[in-house]
């Protein structure tokens, strides 16, 4: 009853400013005089959510980041990424690199470099690791010191995730012997989980909805359960039991591609989803200033509040959800035969 | 840098930064925090078991003294039974000795009696034949006075002899 109450509102106000304010408002963040540029919702929408050289807070706050190249032809080379721009934020030629397109690239012949970066998630990367470091470690230095005695503060929140993940996750997927694989579903667990919390900070970068990022730990997975998969495991792959005979060659190929669709979707899963929530909320804001009007900015922001708190709710679900895939996976591969 | 290609630097320092990072909390972080989550877990266990074990004892304590307890009435009853009927075997084994005794002494009495009897029998039929041998020697003497006084004084004697 109480929707409908607060769309019709919006709807009043939106037509009453419409009507009273004017004219519209400008939206542009250019101030320099030149002629505001056409306003493009794809390019702002992909450039926050894809990996940069350099960490751009706003227009004027803008955090130059190490580039670190190597090339056959040059060699190793690190400078700062601010080389890249003139005064006037113009892109320019740096001792013989050219950035194009986020691209770093020769000047003279266009070859790609070997970009080792510290880009703007390599340094989300690098926040998000030393931030579970020490809130982990923390926690490990109040177990170790209240021995015997209850949990407090910090130590109370993050053991109840940690007996979550172990008792609800690992547990009754892997079996009994559960406790060799805690430590990585724990940490990926943990990873994926802060990453995403970070990542819908304002201002921060998008770790875990790139797909290098997720590639990885897909990959890691992939490493995991097969290095520890039994010959049960393989034997179900290579020569599937209670399948008709004729039929075992034609399941052959479907399981080889299943080791692979498993951390295939593993990658695109965490990806699309919190790339997706990205998108749908930076698809809202821009909406304000497509509309350059302050109401559709209200309007918007209040829409923006509710699809955050989903955001923070994915955010746990897809941490819960890639632990828990890769959990199944690792129990697949190490389950005892029941033929 | 797209959206759907993976950058070639950031495999690289994920990939080095995740693996470091599992390693540096395995051991700083998950071991100490699964081990100190074990123990208390175990911890918890030993006291519940213990608390239901202590629990069972003292049921079997209750038992125990209960069945104690009934073995000692029981024994307070049978000693008490043995103590009454102990009393009561001398109660009826003095009555008995007692009424014999009394029996005997009443069987000894009248024996005595008898030969008192028999021996004051004796010596009243002697003082009878002393009497009449005195009787009929003062008759002898007043036999020659009167006769009626003479039956007179016969009638008294004997008299006095059936009175004795």
């Amino acid at each position: 009853m109480k929707k409908p109450f607060l769309v019709s509102k919006t709807v009043f106000f939106a037509l009453f400013f419409v009507v009273f304010s004017g004219r519209p408002l400008l939206a542009s963040d250019n101030e320099s005089g030149e002629e505001p540029k056409k306003f493009d919702a794809n390019e702002v929408i992909l450039h926050h959510v894809v990996d940069d050289h350099q960490w751009h807070f706003t227009d004027h706050v803008v955090l130059p980041l190490p580039i670190i190249v190597y090339s056959s032809e040059k060699g190793l080379d690190a400078f700062s990424s601010s080389r890249f721009f003139d005064e006037h934020h113009n892109p320019v030629d740096y001792n013989g690199y050219k950035l194009d397109h986020n691209h770093i690239l020769l000047a003279d012949s266009g070859k790609a470099v070997f970009d080792l970066s510290i880009t703007k998630n390599v340094a989300m990367l690098l926040i998000n690791a030393t931030l579970l470091f020490l809130i982990l470690t923390a926690v490990a230095k109040s177990a170790k010191n209240r021995t015997g005695k209850a949990p407090k503060g910090l130590q109370s929140f993050i053991e109840p995730i940690i007996v979550f993940v172990r008792d609800e996750i690992v547990k009754p997927n892997i079996g009994h012997h559960y406790e060799k694989f805690l430590p990585y579903l724990l940490t990926l667990f943990f990873f994926i989980l802060f990453g995403n919390l970070l990542g819908l900070l304002p201002g921060s970068g998008n770790l875990t909805g790139n797909i290098a990022v997720t590639l990885v730990l897909a990959v890691l997975t992939f490493i995991i359960t097969n290095f520890s998969g039994n010959k049960n495991y393989w034997s179900h792959i290579f020569w599937t039991p209670g399948v008709p005979l004729v039929l075992r060659p034609i399941i052959l190929p479907v399981e080889i591609i299943g080791i692979f669709t498993k951390p295939f979707s593993l990658t695109i899963r965490l990806f699309v989803a919190i790339t997706a929530g990205h998108i749908v909320l930076l698809s809202l804001i821009c909406l304000t200033f497509i509309f350059q009007s302050y109401v559709v900015g209200v309007g918007v922001s209040i829409a923006v509040m509710f699809i955050n708190l989903i955001e923070l709710l994915v955010a746990g679900i897809q941490a819960y959800v890639f632990t828990l895939f890769t959990a199944l996976y690792i129990g697949m591969a190490t389950a005892d035969d029941h033929h | 840098m797209d959206l759907l290609s993976p950058g070639t630097g950031l495999i690289v320092w994920q990939l080095i930064i995740f693996v470091g990072l599992f390693f540096l909390l395995k051991a700083f972080a998950w071991k100490p925090i699964l081990a100190s989550l074990k123990e208390r877990e175990e911890s918890i266990q030993n006291a519940l078991d213990s608390a239901e074990k202590a629990k069972i004892e003292m049921a079997s304590l209750k038992s125990d003294n209960e069945k104690l307890l009934k073995e000692a009435r029981e024994e307070r009853d049978r000693m008490l039974k043995d103590a009454k009927d102990a009393a009561n075997r001398l109660h009826d084994e003095a009555q008995v000795a007692a009424r014999k005794n009394a029996d005997r002494i009443i069987e000894d009495a009248k024996a005595v009696i008898h030969t008192e009897k028999q021996a004051a029998l004796r010596d009243v039929k002697a003082q009878v034949a002393m009497f009449s041998l005195a009787i009929s020697e003062k008759l002898i003497k007043k036999n020659l006075s009167e006769d009626k006084q003479q039956k007179e004084l016969v009638d008294t004697f004997i008299k006095d002899l059936k009175l004795n």
